[in-house]
């Protein structure tokens, strides 16, 4: 019965996108609470070069994009403690990265592929096994980030209360980084490596006006960014627009009307206050 | 014995900043560490609960040692939305009568639906020494945190920190430049500049030379010359405190 319920390459695309998004919503906003968004773009566009491996290695896509997001991610983190302006170092490796990865991909002459896939997603093209890999990963994600999640928020609010509870903030950041490159080998199928970064921030941006608790705003930016998932696909169907770009845009559209929102509630709020 | 430091010496960097400390506390025992800017107090703090590394040494913690912790400083991201209950239970869960409890025993009530983010200096103060209390700690380590109070607000902190350690028979470790406000209330007093310079007994700290080198007339060359004079017996102590560029920057009494 499953397999005919998945037959439907819309069907198969609508649970690809629920599935990254209920990996990076909550993990993204660990990214923003961190203020490490560059640090996601250096991640997810390393997985460029590990496509371009894969393909040169014949392994699974999945696994090379893996492991280059890994060693890209411990890069950063091991770079992150000795002194460098983090901005600028993550800023050349996010894009060198890109483009070392673009020009071995070009060196694969005897391989056909379409660049446009990885950069951008092609999540009409899910297969039933693909699918299987996209849940499998955020489960993983999900289950890392619900299970550490006191000694995620400890560590990231200030790593000395983590040690005096009896965490390591070190080895909250390492989860962290092997959820992170999940994420990233996960979700090139569905918006593809330059569109990655957004679905990781944008929900939890949209998600942080709407929220008192950090609970709360892991739980709204999962539902937001579902919601961008479905409304994209819906929309590139409608629109015969591509559809991890669309989707980006939904999540846009949603951030945009969050913010504005909370900003008017808090101006009719200050001169009631004024009243009081 | 809770918890003590056989000669830790930290490095940050290339900077030694903690020279062979050796330094232990009782329970129930409340310990001062006072110094300069930039002496290591916070340093030796960090270290003690094993957020910075020892470059030598080694600290020595009891089995099971529950730690209170109240940093000198806690920037929470604009990003984090975080009330006070939902902090106040963070890493482990207490009851919302706790909560209120350890809120009014801290003079802080009535604060717990507000974001942490909105609280002014002192009250988010009185907010972290709550959160400390929560867990019944067998040790309470406070890093400047008088910091944001008023005079008034900060006699009413030690007072509570006194009551705490009646009711809880907790050590307190805790770092001030409040000189002569805390060290009435403390049991033991540690003179740190890098090194321990003087310990033991508050009045017999204030009564030693390197007490005076490093608080009482550093702007005085004079005196300093004159005191180095009289107790050669420390001069070494003395200068090894006073040759520090760090101890230059002004410290008033409190």
């Amino acid at each position: 019965m499953l397999e005919v319920l998945f037959d439907d390459f819309m069907v198969r695309a609508a649970f690809a996108g629920v599935g990254v998004a209920l990996a990076a919503a909550p993990l993204g906003c660990f990214v923003v609470w961190r203020r490490m968004a560059y640090f996601g773009d250096a991640t997810a566009h390393a997985a460029v070069l590990g496509v371009a491996l894969s393909l040169t290695f014949s392994t699974p896509i999945f696994a090379g994009v893996l492991i280059v997001s890994l060693l890209m991610a411990a890069l950063v983190t091991t770079l992150s403690g000795r002194g460098f302006a983090m901005d600028t170092l993550l800023g050349v490796m996010a894009h060198s990265s890109l483009a070392v990865g673009l020009v071995a991909v070009s060196f694969l002459s005897g391989v056909r592929i379409d660049l446009m896939a990885y950069l951008f997603g092609d999540i009409l093209s899910v297969s039933v096994d693909d699918l299987m890999l996209i849940w499998s990963g955020a489960a993983i994600v999900f289950t890392l980030v619900v299970m550490r999640w006191s000694g995620l928020l400890l560590s990231t609010m200030n790593p000395d209360l983590a040690h005096a509870s009896g965490y390591s903030p070190k080895r909250e950041q390492f989860i962290l980084t092997i959820a992170l490159a999940i994420v990233v080998a996960v979700a090139i199928k569905v918006v593809g490596v330059l569109l990655i970064a957004a679905m990781l921030i944008i929900p939890a941006a949209t998600a942080r006006p709407l929220s008192k608790t950090p609970e709360a705003m892991a739980v709204i930016a999962a539902i937001i960014a579902c919601s961008s998932s479905l409304a994209g696909l819906k929309a590139s169907y409608l629109f015969d627009s591509p559809t991890g770009p669309t989707i980006v845009c939904a999540a846009a559209i949603l951030f945009i009307i969050s913010t504005t929102a909370s900003k008017i509630v808090k101006a009719m709020g200050r001169p009631a206050l004024k009243h009081s | 014995m809770l918890i003590s430091s056989d000669a830790l010496s930290v490095r940050l960097g290339k900077r030694l900043i903690l020279d062979n400390i050796s330094m232990s506390v009782d329970r129930g025992e409340i310990l001062t560490i006072i110094g300069p800017n930039g002496s290591g107090k916070s340093t030796l703090l960090r270290a003690l609960i094993g957020a910075v590394p020892a470059a030598l040494g080694r600290v020595h913690k009891a089995s099971d040692l529950r730690i209170g912790y109240v940093p000198q400083t806690l920037h929470i991201d604009e990003t984090l939305p975080m009330t006070v209950r939902r902090f106040m239970t963070l890493p482990s869960a207490f009851s919302k009568k706790q909560i209120t409890t350890a809120l009014d025993q801290a003079g802080v009530s009535a604060l717990d639906n507000q974001q942490v983010m909105s609280l002014s200096g002192g009250q988010f103060q009185r907010v972290l020494l709550a959160r400390a209390l929560l867990g019944k700690p067998d040790l309470l380590l406070l890093d400047e945190a008088t910091q944001g109070l008023d005079h008034r607000g900060s006699i009413g902190f030690y007072r509570q920190i006194e009551a705490v350690r009646q009711e809880l028979n907790c050590a307190v470790i805790m770092v001030s430049h409040e000189l002569h406000v805390v060290m009435r209330k403390s049991d033991r007093v540690i003179c740190l500049n890098g090194h321990i310079c003087c310990q033991g007994k508050p009045e017999v700290v204030s009564a030693t030379p390197e007490y005076h080198a490093l608080f009482g007339f550093e702007d005085d060359g004079e005196t300093a010359l004159y005191l180095h004079k009289e107790h050669h017996q420390y001069s070494h102590n003395v200068s090894s405190c006073n040759n520090s560029d760090l101890n230059k920057e002004s410290h008033s009494h409190a």
